[in-house]
């Protein structure tokens, strides 16, 4: 984290929201929030965008959202093959709750170098 | 054909507005009151001259009540309940029709549940413990200007608790100096910061000024974090033509947020200002300062249960609940109950959270629960297992109070909050390894170990006033 100095100096970091102020998560780690987002019924979907453009509202769709897919590897996969066709793009993944009509949950997952 | 004849004097309560076989109806608006009456006086008696006072009754007849049909409008009350635990009150259940209150009015069902009858001499004590509102009057008001989903799609927050401090010290700083300590605590990492409710517009911190340096503060830090920030604009003021004028000035600076105090400003000038949020596309933090005057005797007053479900039909998109963990007072089943009442749509009777009437709100957007007062990093485990993400968990002397200063401070709490909703993702229990979450979080960010560090002492263990009732 290059923001922090046992001196005391605190500089501001460029952060992109939930899970910004920690570590880059392991593959296992991404695993389990992918995990989480499917037990709680949402719908997984991805979105990628080049960093410049990263307080936009709207990203690009990676497709559609994955609607009725449970099978965690499927999402991985998906997200991989994003990353690959736009690897100097920051890539998400969102969690659509159908119910609040809103995201239960969205983090970065791979970030662009921009 | 006319059946009455008019019959001058004074009659028991108890004759007409105690009726123990009435069925509620799905448009009666219910109340529960915790009733202690003076001494010899009956149960009925009381509970009859509270349904009675609170409604249409007064102490004598009067031939001008033959005018009207009193059965359509009288309130009734309908059950008795002992308290647990306590012999000298009761529960006394009363329905009142629908037609008695004007339409989107809290003010309107509130003079009448807790008007004169509260200073009632057959009483020696009287305390609202909840309104079950019939759906068909949770239709006549606006309620939230935004509520919870449209915070979050505004502000791009997802899946975890909304982080914010208010701005310490409360009383005394520049504006210049004030948004200083806002822009410190936003690019550290809060998403939003706060006017302390006694930040109006004092000689040493005009409001225009505040506004005008945190606007500035709120721009920079979005700027360079590349998050969406907000700090809540205290638009509470002396009159509503001032409390109006602030408002607009926060939305042409391009703000996202104000804010409001509930009860000191009243539900007039709330319900005013929330319908302006809504018209103006503004979020409303809602602070409650003289919520303990009115909700922390047990046996009198009103619960804040209540106030709760008030401010959400009133309109605010984030209410104060206390912390059940920090300074403030706060049971916790009872806190978890009007935390729900904030948040769904549907809430069950529950007694053991005091919650004694079903509630349904139909589609009314829900509200942010605020937990604020006295929390630092080591509280953050019990907070969001308590509260859930839909709340705004806020760190005041917990980010200001860090020896690195506020963006350090904002930074460590930060961490804690996504270490914490990481690890409760993956299955663990936060409370149970709160030391384990947060010691391998404070790995990785020298912040988090040195605030854990300045904190670790600091507990507010004393016993919760105001308890629920079991036996």
């Amino acid at each position: 984290m290059p923001f922090q100095s046992t001196t005391g100096d605190y500089q501001t970091k460029r952060t992109l929201e939930t899970f910004g102020f920690l570590p880059p998560m392991t593959q296992e780690e991404i695993f389990d929030q992918i995990a989480y987002i499917i037990a709680q019924g949402w719908t997984p979907g991805i979105e990628h965008i080049h960093p410049s453009k990263a307080m936009n509202h709207y990203w690009t769709m990676w497709k559609l959202p994955f609607f009725g897919v449970t099978d965690l590897a499927q999402v991985v996969s998906e997200l991989e093959a994003c990353h690959r066709s736009y690897p100097d793009h920051h890539v998400r993944v969102t969690g659509y709750d159908n119910y609040t009509q809103s995201q239960g949950s969205c983090f970065v997952v791979f970030e662009g170098r921009g | 054909m006319s059946v009455k004849t008019y019959d001058a004097g004074v009659k028991e309560y108890r004759a007409m507005y105690w009726t123990p076989d009435y069925v509620p109806l799905d448009t009666d608006l219910l109340a529960c009151f915790k009733c202690t009456g003076q001494p010899g006086v009956p149960r009925e008696e009381v509970a009859a001259a509270v349904a009675a006072e609170s409604s249409t009754g007064t102490w004598s007849t009067v031939w001008s009540e033959l005018l009207t049909d009193l059965e359509f409008y009288k309130g009734r009350a309908y059950r008795i309940e002992d308290v647990p635990g306590d012999k000298e009150s009761f529960y006394a259940f009363i329905a009142y029709p629908i037609d008695l209150f004007e339409e989107g009015s809290v003010v309107n069902v509130l003079t009448s549940l807790v008007g004169n009858v509260f200073g009632f001499k057959a009483l020696r004590h009287l305390r609202l413990e909840d309104i079950r509102f019939p759906i068909a009057y949770v239709k006549t008001c606006m309620g939230p200007p935004s509520g919870i989903q449209v915070e979050r799609d505004k502000l791009n927050k997802y899946g975890r608790p909304l982080l914010g401090a208010t701005i310490k010290p409360k009383l005394g700083l520049s504006a210049k100096n004030y948004g200083r300590a806002v822009y410190e605590c936003l690019r550290g990492g809060l998403d939003l910061t706060k006017d302390d409710e006694n930040v109006n517009s004092q000689p040493f911190m005009r409001w225009q000024n505040r506004f005008e340096f945190v606007a500035e503060a709120v721009s920079a830090a979005q700027a360079e974090t590349g998050e969406r920030k907000g700090h809540y604009l205290n638009v509470t003021a002396a009159d509503p033509e001032q409390m109006y004028e602030r408002a607009e000035f926060a939305k042409e600076l391009g703000q996202p947020i104000i804010m409001h105090d509930f009860l000191t400003g009243g539900f007039t000038a709330n319900t005013g200002l929330a319908k302006w949020c809504r018209k103006n596309g503004m979020l409303l933090h809602i602070h409650r300062a003289m919520h303990a005057v009115i909700d922390r005797h047990p046996k009198h007053g009103i619960h804040f249960r209540v106030l709760a479900k008030c401010l959400r039909l009133s309109g605010g998109d984030h209410l104060h609940t206390g912390t059940v963990v920090g300074k403030l007072e706060g049971d916790r089943g009872s806190t978890l109950g009007f935390v729900d009442l904030l948040r769904e749509s549907f809430i069950p009777e529950d007694r053991a959270r005091g919650i004694f009437f079903d509630q349904d709100w139909g589609s009314m957007p829900g509200v942010f629960a605020v937990a604020s007062g006295g929390i630092h990093v080591w509280h953050m485990p019990a907070l969001v297992t308590i509260f859930g993400d839909d709340s705004v968990l806020q760190f005041g002397g917990g980010t200001q109070g860090h020896p690195w200063g506020n963006a350090a401070g904002a930074a460590a709490n930060r961490v804690a909050l996504e270490a914490c909703v990481k690890a409760r993702n993956e299955g663990r229990e936060l409370e149970k390894e709160a030391r384990e979450i947060m010691t391998g979080a404070a790995k990785h960010s020298p912040e988090l170990a040195i605030a854990m560090e300045t904190w670790k002492e600091i507990k507010f263990e004393f016993e919760t006033v105001d308890k629920l009732d079991v036996g």
